[in-house]
């Protein structure tokens, strides 16, 4: 397989948000700014990149039975050290990702790279693979958390942006605004995917 | 904080899944019939509360001395171990309650809850009293959201639905519309 095919599977093809449908947790929670959101997916891509060059490195070692156990290790390894980085160099977006940071272990993208990718192919292809998938996912956080930030505040990384007058729509930064958006975004994928499949067929 | 208020406010106020994200995977995967999300949020009750305990007893006797940064490593090792182990258990004691629950047994490591419940009870702070009202509050909200989506879903399947909504994007509009349903909760605690 080639590289740049295993990237692009990662980013649009397969996008683990909008085609895979999971590890939504943290899509919906961390996405009330487009900083966060940000935050959050350079957070995960640094997780999936390290699990993945590990689990790679380490296939023929793990024995089948306790693969599971042994990626959730080596996944919760990463997690502990890029939530010390970011407690280090990063205050305030640690403080605003609270509890989601740790709960990366249970991402569930994380453990499905390592189970259907990593543990079958060479390194490097693992490691484009999880760089692929992460920016897949930052993509997603990026745009659902730039709508919810321009619709629920008037602003897009911090900055105002129609001046006093805007009466944003608060709904958008609570919770419900979070599910109702992430559908419309899905579907609005899925229809472009379909009229897509159907042009070329 | 009160007992109370403790309950009121995990299965109401801050109800995990529509106001606080936490296991939003097995709220929408497991959620298409009434009853499997019944043996699922028993499921996830049980596990819930014996795994807040325990990661309790072991954040303060042994984590506490030094080892705070093993947390998630430690955590979610004994939560994996512990859903084997009760696994296991119920196998070889209650086959029915085996066939009622078994499937969604292993599925519940994953589910972010567990682990967001064990790291919360450590955050905010809270004594072995508090930390299993806060788990069963929880786990009680997550089985609310959970059975009430269900309930939803099965009425749609036979609604007509746009064809790019079907499926997953109407399912997290329905979660979308129940989340504003429970604001109405908000200042009640």
């Amino acid at each position: 397989m080639k590289l740049s095919k295993v990237f692009y599977n990662g980013l649009i093809k397969d996008n683990p948000i909008f085609v895979q449908l999971i590890g939504m947790c943290s899509v919906l929670a961390v996405t009330t700014s487009v900083e966060n959101g940000l935050g959050m997916g350079l957070a995960v891509t640094g997780v999936l990149i390290g699990s993945n060059l590990v689990i790679s490195l380490l296939r023929k070692v793990i024995p089948d039975k306790i693969r599971i156990p042994a990626f959730v290790v080596i996944i919760a390894t990463f997690v502990t050290i890029v939530e010390m980085f970011m407690k280090a160099y990063t205050q305030e977006l640690y403080n605003n990702l609270g509890i989601f940071i740790p709960l990366i272990v249970v991402n569930c993208i994380i453990l499905a790279r390592a189970e259907a990718f990593a543990s079958k192919n060479n390194v490097l292809a693992s490691v484009v693979d999880g760089l692929g998938m992460g920016l897949g996912y930052t993509l997603a956080l990026l745009i659902l958390g730039g709508l919810r930030e321009i619709l629920g505040a008037g602003s897009i990384f911090g900055k105002e942006l129609f001046g006093p007058a805007f009466e944003p729509a608060l709904i958008f930064i609570m919770p419900p605004g979070a599910f109702i958006l992430l559908g419309i975004l899905i579907a609005v994928f899925n229809s472009v995917r379909k009229k897509k499949a159907t042009t070329e067929s | 904080m009160s007992i109370f208020t403790i309950l009121i406010s995990t299965v109401f106020v801050n109800n995990f899944v529509l106001a606080r994200f936490l296991g939003i995977c097995p709220f929408l995967g497991v959620s298409n019939k009434i009853e499997t999300a019944t043996g699922m949020s028993i499921a996830v009750t049980f596990v819930v509360t014996l795994s807040s305990i325990i990661t309790y007893i072991i954040q303060k006797l042994v984590l506490n001395n030094g080892l705070e940064y093993l947390q998630t490593i430690v955590f979610i090792l004994v939560i994996a171990a512990l859903v084997q182990f009760v696994e296991m258990v119920i196998k070889k004691t209650s086959p029915t309650l085996y066939n009622a629950l078994g499937v969604y047994l292993p599925l519940i490591t994953t589910n972010c809850v567990v682990l967001g419940v064990a790291i919360l009870n450590i955050q905010e702070g809270f004594n072995l009293i508090q930390t299993i009202f806060n788990a069963v509050g929880a786990s009680v909200g997550f089985g609310i959201a959970l059975i009430l989506i269900s309930g939803i879903r099965e009425q749609l399947e036979v609604a007509d639905v746009p064809e790019a909504l079907e499926g997953f994007p109407i399912a997290l509009i329905t979660a979308g519309l129940m989340s504003i349903a429970f604001l109405g909760f908000n200042g009640l605690v």
